[in-house]
């Protein structure tokens, strides 16, 4: 890597969990199995309700076990596959060694965080789920994502000035 | 088997699956699971602005772009294909606290339809709830540096503690919110 790739990677690291870490380069058609990714995840999100705002609000009301039962097996089965990858040194299919980004605390996950939760409860959506609603027609969302856009742009846009 | 797969599905199944898409993406390309970040490409491509915050090769990221419009068409299938057509079932505790407010139409069981839609938009409830709501969870994904997907599900399994520490704060947030916020604005 010269420098300036370096820099466009560390700044595209920069608060974000998804990096590109891979040196490869494919023909695009290889994108599509993240396509095909993101439409089974899309199925998953709508047929177990994870995307529906009143299961967000039971949430958040202790009224139901239904969205802590799916964050927390998810997260069982995540940890288990990254020790099973770290434990055994899994390569990737075209052979690299896997490269998982952890991110450095800073302030701005305390005061995101919060931030974040709520909106999450307000519109009974995180990022993700607002996708997968905007997919099953709720055309209305498409508001609330491109406020989200907006919301993005603005934090891009004071970055340098808030608490970090 | 259709008729199975048109019920709602427990969470039992859904978590474990969602938990594999972890793996998923490390193995087939090395990506790191997250969904907000798309936000911030999309800033990147198209209203960049001169802002260094997006000034970086977004086109390296298109992978996840596409793992979004994924999601996207997948809400479509599963909406077309896969649904049921029944009312959600929801706590009693909280269908009755939801028709205080006016919310009697659970129709759709993902949105409440009384108080998010196009009819709605341009009241101060519906303000409040599609375009103030839509606007913390982008400024406060990219502030915190993930959202449930990339801290609460990446970062946790990868035994990362800060992730740890914004899960909490999302919860948190989301509890005031729920408790305290939420029925101001659903009684104005």
């Amino acid at each position: 890597m010269n420098q300036s790739q370096q820099e466009d990677l560390k700044k595209r690291e920069l608060d974000a969990m998804c990096v590109n870490e891979s040196q490869l380069s494919h023909p695009w058609y290889h994108n599509i199995k993240y396509l095909v990714i993101g439409v089974l995840f899309g199925i998953v999100f709508v047929k177990a309700e994870i995307v529906s705002w009143f299961r967000i609000q039971e949430m958040f009301r202790l009224q139901s076990f239904h969205m802590y039962g799916i964050i927390g097996s998810a997260i069982a089965v995540g940890a288990l596959s990254i020790w099973i990858i770290r434990k055994f040194k899994i390569k990737t299919m075209y052979g690299e060694d896997i490269v998982i980004v952890t991110k450095p605390f800073n302030k701005g996950v305390i005061f995101g965080g919060l931030m974040f939760g709520i909106g999450w409860a307000i519109t009974g959506a995180c990022p993700g789920p607002l996708f997968a609603q905007v997919g099953t027609g709720a055309s209305v969302v498409l508001v609330t994502v491109l406020s989200a856009i907006s919301g993005t742009w603005f934090y891009g846009l004071l970055r340098d000035k808030l608490p970090h | 088997m259709l008729q199975i797969l048109q019920q709602p599905w427990p969470w039992y199944i859904a978590g474990p699956l969602i938990g594999l898409t972890v793996p998923a993406l490390l193995i087939i390309g090395n990506k790191n699971f997250g969904i907000s970040s798309s936000l911030r490409h999309v800033c990147a491509a198209c209203i960049p602005a001169g802002i260094d915050y997006f000034k970086y090769e977004w086109k390296k990221e298109i992978w996840n772009l596409l793992f979004v419009l994924g999601i996207i068409i997948g809400g479509f299938l599963a909406t077309v294909y896969l649904s049921s057509g029944e009312e959600i079932i929801i706590h009693e505790n909280l269908r009755t606290e939801l028709k205080g407010y006016g919310i009697t139409d659970f129709s759709n069981a993902l949105i409440p339809s009384d108080v998010v839609s196009w009819n709605q938009l341009f009241t101060l409830k519906g303000m409040l709830m599609i375009v103030l709501g839509g606007f913390f969870v982008g400024f406060g994904t990219r502030y915190a540096g993930g959202c449930t997907s990339g801290h609460s599900i990446m970062g946790i399994s990868a035994l990362s503690w800060p992730s740890l520490v914004a899960t909490i704060c999302f919860m948190l947030g989301g509890f005031i919110a729920a408790n305290l916020l939420l029925p101001i604005i659903l009684s104005l």
